[in-house]
């Protein structure tokens, strides 16, 4: 049995890879599809209703234990790469450096709870911020793709003097101070406790990894000790990185065994076994269930109280007319914005995606519940591109709705507000026009104005909130034409076609 | 345009659409150009914009990026503010420098080829209009009279060898990104001249034509012609009238 071991870094590698190229891909060039990869992800799964994905990955839990957390979860395997990578770094006795510990069930079953209870009561606060796929997508879209795009623009800078354009610049704009300090944290905390500790954060802050270890608790195959052959040389405990093996006692944390293997690598003696568990008489189970749902219960309570205090500090703010803040602006496809806040693990995939890179994790703009959730922000040249429906084509989590683009052209994110006061044409008496010009629906169009001048108005029904007005009205800090957020994405009328011109002409006109 | 020449072609290709809707320069003509000036010898031809909407897309979507590079040519970004280098316009009057296109400040001869297109904010797009895409900072245009800034840039000391406007299809109306190819109108008709002004005023009564506009409200033609970059008198000039 010691090639399992081989076998689960294989397939470690086979999902993880994919994901982070998809996420660090800045070209456009990866196909679309490979955001399937995500929809195998728990959590995203969950709040999407998968339930083909739901009950594979239920099945493989029951019978063959966390293979989630070893193999599928990318924050995991990215845990075993740092801790692996650490190596390089420690002296050569540390080498074997895990010792058995107790679980910290209080922690772990409490975080579980409050999670849970969190989002029942309508904030996805704690979802976003633990759900180990999200986590990972923010440090890998935070902190390793500007590396990569810094890397890209110093070459691209290099070639292009040398008149070779292969390469281009890339610029970088969703910096959100909020959103890197998360992804920073996280990044820190998450590499700490996995160079010391192994899979210590899976087992202990993680509401997946938790929520698992109860179903690997009763697993049909799992890991065991065989008492005959084992000479309590600790090979094994060293080895274990979730630190659930106790080789004085021969007995192994089922609850917090991730099915790493190593330990069946480890032994010399070929004393541990990967096998059923329903053949013979169990020893190893370290706490009895009423004895959890006890604690858990006693939790729950708490937690109740700590989610009425969180609840009651969402809100999103009012705002005043004269500067340029708003209601936030959700992506298209997003419904409405309990569905949206609801549903969205703030991953950063559709940020990473987008190609207007208009798409940037909010700060406050969607309350404490959903900081580093996607919402659009306007500047020069960045605007939502009219034909392009790439962030509801990638969403794992059915926040965003998936949309044809022809659905997408109709769909209002927003509707544009035109300060007549403040327009050029109003304060300058010149022509400008540049938001019309930018308008693809013409919702925003010119009508004479005085002096053979035209100056804006806004259709209403036909803006889409698309924000090319916005983004290149030339007035500025605050512009005289800007996109005011929805609370719910309506349907947009249908921008009529002009008449057709079908005279012939042939003369030259002058 | 001489052998060895480096050239640089500068189309429209602004937005991210299709030929059919005639929002940019129609490829054909831009490849057709491309290959005459390779045949002639030139060393390099260089085609870029800086593209309103994404300009990957602009390039792709536009068919220039194909046509180009299939007649041998080469595309190049004009997305990024590293490829615009500072120029003073003396003659200007709103504008007296500006960021322009490292390509043309470098290349041995340009031609200027845009599409004919109705405009909400110029009124109308042609040749002049078309030099926007070669400057980096359109905002200031837009507040500083948008028109004196079209014309003060028409002053650029480096001025292309021919205007080229491109009306197979022109843009009737919802310009200058048209909602529909209802917008396009098929002309068939191409109007040359190395006199910016001459260009437009002619190109304006082709259009007229189709969609009738008083060219006064095109202030920029106006405004360029006193800043004597050409004149609107195309009766004065040697004009030839070729049907095929």
């Amino acid at each position: 049995m010691k090639f399992f071991k081989k076998i689960r870094v294989v397939l470690s590698l086979l999902f993880f890879l994919p994901i982070l190229v998809f996420f660090l891909d800045f070209t456009g060039k990866l196909p679309t599809e490979m955001h399937l990869f995500l929809h195998i992800q728990w959590i995203p799964a969950l709040l999407s209703l998968n339930f083909i994905v739901i009950g594979v990955l239920l099945l493989l839990s029951l019978l063959f234990g966390r293979i989630y957390c070893s193999s599928i979860c990318p924050l995991g395997v990215f845990q075993d790469i740092i801790a692996w990578k650490s190596r390089l770094f420690r002296e050569k006795k540390k080498k074997l450096r895990f010792d058995y510990e107790k679980p910290q069930n209080i922690l772990r079953y409490s975080i579980l709870v409050v999670t849970v209870v969190l989002f029942v009561f309508g904030s996805s606060f704690l979802v976003i911020l633990l759900d180990p796929y999200s986590t990972f997508g923010r440090i890998v879209s935070q902190l390793f793709r500007p590396l990569v795009i810094w890397t890209n623009n110093g070459l691209a800078v290099l070639l292009n003097k040398y008149g070779n354009y292969s390469l281009y610049k890339i610029e970088q704009l969703a910096f959100v101070p909020l959103a890197f300090i998360v992804a920073v944290i996280f990044f820190f905390k998450v590499s700490e406790m996995s160079v010391r500790k192994g899979r210590l954060y899976c087992n202990t802050v993680c509401p997946v990894g938790s929520f698992l270890g109860l179903l690997s608790k009763v697993s049909i195959f799992h890991i065991s000790i065989e008492e005959s052959s084992c000479t309590h040389c600790g090979l094994c405990e060293k080895q274990c990185k979730s630190q659930c093996i106790n080789s004085k006692t021969m007995e192994i944390d089922d609850s917090r065994c991730v099915t790493c293997f190593n330990c069946l690598s480890a032994c010399k003696q070929n004393g541990i076994k990967y096998d059923l568990r329903y053949k013979r008489k169990s020893s190893s189970v370290l706490e009895t269930p009423s004895d959890i749902g006890r604690r858990t219960f006693l939790l729950t309570t708490g937690a109740v109280f700590t989610t009425m205090a969180f609840a009651t500090t969402k809100s999103i703010g009012g705002k005043k007319d004269s500067i340029l803040t708003r209601k936030p602006i959700m992506p298209p496809g997003a419904k409405n914005i309990n569905h949206f806040n609801a549903h969205c693990t703030a991953c950063q995939l559709c940020v990473t995606k987008c190609p207007m890179q208009v798409l940037k994790p909010a700060t406050l703009e969607y309350g404490i519940s959903g900081i580093t959730q996607p919402h659009l922000t306007f500047s020069t040249h960045i605007f939502c591109s009219y034909d392009c429906n790439i962030c509801s084509s990638v969403c794992p989590t059915g926040a965003l709705k998936r949309l044809p683009v022809e659905d997408k052209k109709l769909t209002q994110i927003g509707v544009a507000k035109f300060r007549k006061n403040m327009c050029v044409v109003h304060t300058d008496e010149t022509d400008c026009g540049a938001c019309s010009e930018h308008c693809p629906t013409q919702a925003v169009h010119m009508i004479p104005y005085k002096n053979g001048l035209t100056i804006p108005e806004v259709t209403e029904d036909l803006c889409i909130g698309c924000g090319g007005c916005e983004s290149i009205c030339p007035v500025r800090p605050y512009q005289a034409i800007y996109v005011e957020g929805v609370a719910t994405q309506l349907r947009a009328q249908k921008p009529a076609e002009a008449k057709k011109f079908d005279k012939k002409i042939d003369d030259f006109g002058f | 345009m001489k052998k060895g020449y480096k050239v640089v072609i500068k189309p429209n290709i602004g937005w991210d659409r299709k030929p059919e809707m005639a929002a940019n320069t129609n490829p054909e003509l831009v490849g057709a150009l491309v290959r005459m000036c390779k045949s002639a010898g030139a060393s390099e031809v260089i085609v870029f914009d800086h593209t309103c909407h994404d300009w990957k897309k602009s390039y792709a979507n536009s068919g220039i990026e194909k046509a180009v590079t299939d007649a041998g040519g080469k595309m190049v970004p004009g997305n990024d503010e590293v490829y615009y280098k500072e120029v003073e316009l003396p003659r200007g009057v709103n504008l007296k420098k500006t960021k322009i296109h490292q390509s043309l400040l470098e290349c041995d001869v340009w031609f200027n080829v845009p599409v004919l297109k109705h405009h909400g904010g110029a009124k109308n797009s042609i040749s002049m209009k078309n030099l926007m895409g070669i400057v980096w900072d359109r905002g200031f245009f837009h507040r500083s009279d948008l028109h004196q800034c079209i014309a003060d840039t028409a002053t650029f000391h480096k001025a292309p060898a021919l205007n080229i406007v491109d009306a197979y299809r022109i843009m009737k109306s919802n310009g200058p990104q048209g909602k529909s190819e209802a917008d396009a109108v098929t002309l068939k008709s191409l109007i040359v001249s190395p006199d910016f002004v001459a260009a437009d005023t002619a190109s304006m009564k082709l259009f007229s034509q189709v969609q009738p506009t008083d060219i006064k409200d095109v202030r920029y033609i106006a405004l360029a012609e006193k800043l004597k970059v050409g004149t609107q008198n195309i009766e004065k000039l040697n004009v030839k009238r070729i049907k095929l």
